[in-house]
């Protein structure tokens, strides 16, 4: 039988553990609910972008922006991989970089080469492992991302497609579906085919101003930032979700084993008291 | 009677939107030159400088919004500003995507000096998983 004490001691040591685990709970259950506000208040900019570049597009049927048209011959991809900074949020990294494997397990088969740009802590500690050039690499976005803080790292990416260095570009994150789940989504960034112009009814007759190839390659430009920035929210979004679900069954455990741990404390405290009164009504048996 | 003397506007940014109502009249930086944009005025498309986006309510009165780029599509009754939270140039960019780069490279460099504990840990359990089976095959083998 241990001894009380230590008994004692571990309790108190796995109740500590318990206190940081529903703090950091509830922590991520606020910061959940900032990110999906800040994931709603990024999509009436990306659906007005949307409509805008599917007008011009429409109304300038013979300019073909490189960022839209598709490449015969594909020799190198592109995959932008969002993931989180820090761990202890269960699974969720590790089925993104599954997700992504996949992806470029794929597309090297068919002798098509693969390059990454890294957003993200982990991504970056797990894909510098295996010998994939990684051209462009941002950490520390913090819970509130920036565009400002993406803007470069997206450029270097729609820039070595541009120079046909990269011919398709993909981009990964951790979908935010629910509180309970979220998903690895794989989504095409360029060329952008998710841009579809049928369901606009009216052709707009537009004034340019410049002309209309510049403003539709800047359009398109800031399209791909806000796709990647509403996919870096997002991950804020399933990470703080991934956590709170991970510390909960964490502090679920915490109070499991505190109270076997009680059991055994009592028994060997009554244990205790049973055999001093043993030995006291033995000594007043020997007197 | 209200409609005909009014645009529907809306000032969107990535980061969230900045603005949305009925206005009697939008001013605007547009890359060429300042712009006031009535109901009813022809389609336009116009990129924006950084500057400020003056929206003249219903009631007369009067807001200001700073842009810091962006774009503009007018229709005669909606206008829409796509607002750049972040001030952009050319060569404010090119920086941004030169320290991207560096610290990718940097990131890639440094395979051996700095191994966080969780790598290490990491590391730790891979090649205890591989003596565990090496020691399976052997006694298999054996």
């Amino acid at each position: 039988m241990p001894g009380t004490k230590e008994i004692r001691a571990k309790i108190t040591s796995v109740k500590n553990t318990q206190k940081i685990t529903k703090a950091m709970q509830m922590v991520a259950t606020s910061k959940m609910r900032r990110a999906q506000e800040r994931m709603r208040a990024a999509r009436p900019y990306a659906e007005g972008i949307r409509n805008v570049i599917g007008h011009l597009t429409k109304a300038n049927p013979d300019y073909r922006s490189p960022y839209l048209s598709e490449r015969e011959a594909v020799k190198t991809i592109g995959i932008i991989v969002v993931s989180t900074d820090r761990g202890l949020a269960g699974a969720l990294n590790a089925n993104v970089f599954k997700q992504t494997l996949l992806l470029m397990r794929e597309w090297q088969d068919k002798g098509i080469a693969v390059k990454l740009c890294m957003i993200g802590a982990k991504g970056m500690a797990f894909f510098r492992r295996l010998n994939v050039p990684v051209l462009a690499h941002v950490t520390h976005l913090g819970d509130r991302p920036h565009v400002k803080d993406i803007i470069g790292t997206v450029k270097v990416m729609l820039d070595a497609y541009r120079d046909g260095e990269l011919d398709r570009l993909f981009l990964v994150n951790a979908q935010f579906i629910n509180t309970m789940t979220q998903r690895p989504s794989v989504e095409q960034l360029l060329p952008a085919l998710s841009i579809d112009t049928e369901g606009l009814q009216r052709h707009w007759d537009y004034l340019y101003e410049p002309e209309a190839s510049q403003i539709l390659d800047d359009l398109l430009m800031r399209y791909i930032e806000s796709q990647v920035y509403r996919a870096a929210v997002e991950n804020v979004a399933s990470e703080m979700a991934a956590r709170m679900v991970a510390m909960k069954s964490a502090s679920d455990n915490a109070s499991k084993l505190i109270s076997e741990m009680q059991l055994i404390y009592n028994k060997a405290r009554q244990a205790a008291i049973t055999k001093e009164l043993a030995e006291i009504v033995g000594g007043a048996a020997a007197v | 009677m209200a409609e005909r003397h009014t645009l529907q506007v809306d000032i969107v940014s990535a980061e969230g939107e900045i603005f949305s109502g009925p206005a009697t009249m939008v001013v605007a930086p547009a890359s060429q030159g300042d712009i006031g944009v009535a109901p009813r005025h022809a389609p336009l498309l116009s990129m924006l400088k950084p500057g400020e986006v003056r929206v003249h309510l219903p009631d007369g009165t009067e807001q200001f919004f700073f842009v810091g780029g962006g774009a503009i599509e007018v229709q005669p009754s909606k206008v829409t500003v796509l607002a750049d939270t972040a001030l952009r140039a050319k060569d404010i960019d090119e920086a941004a995507a030169l320290a991207a780069k560096q610290r990718a490279e940097e990131a890639l460099k440094d395979r051996s000096g700095h191994i966080t504990q969780a790598e290490a840990l990491a590391e730790l359990a891979r090649a205890a998983a591989q003596l565990k089976i090496i020691a399976r095959l052997r006694k298999q083998h054996s």
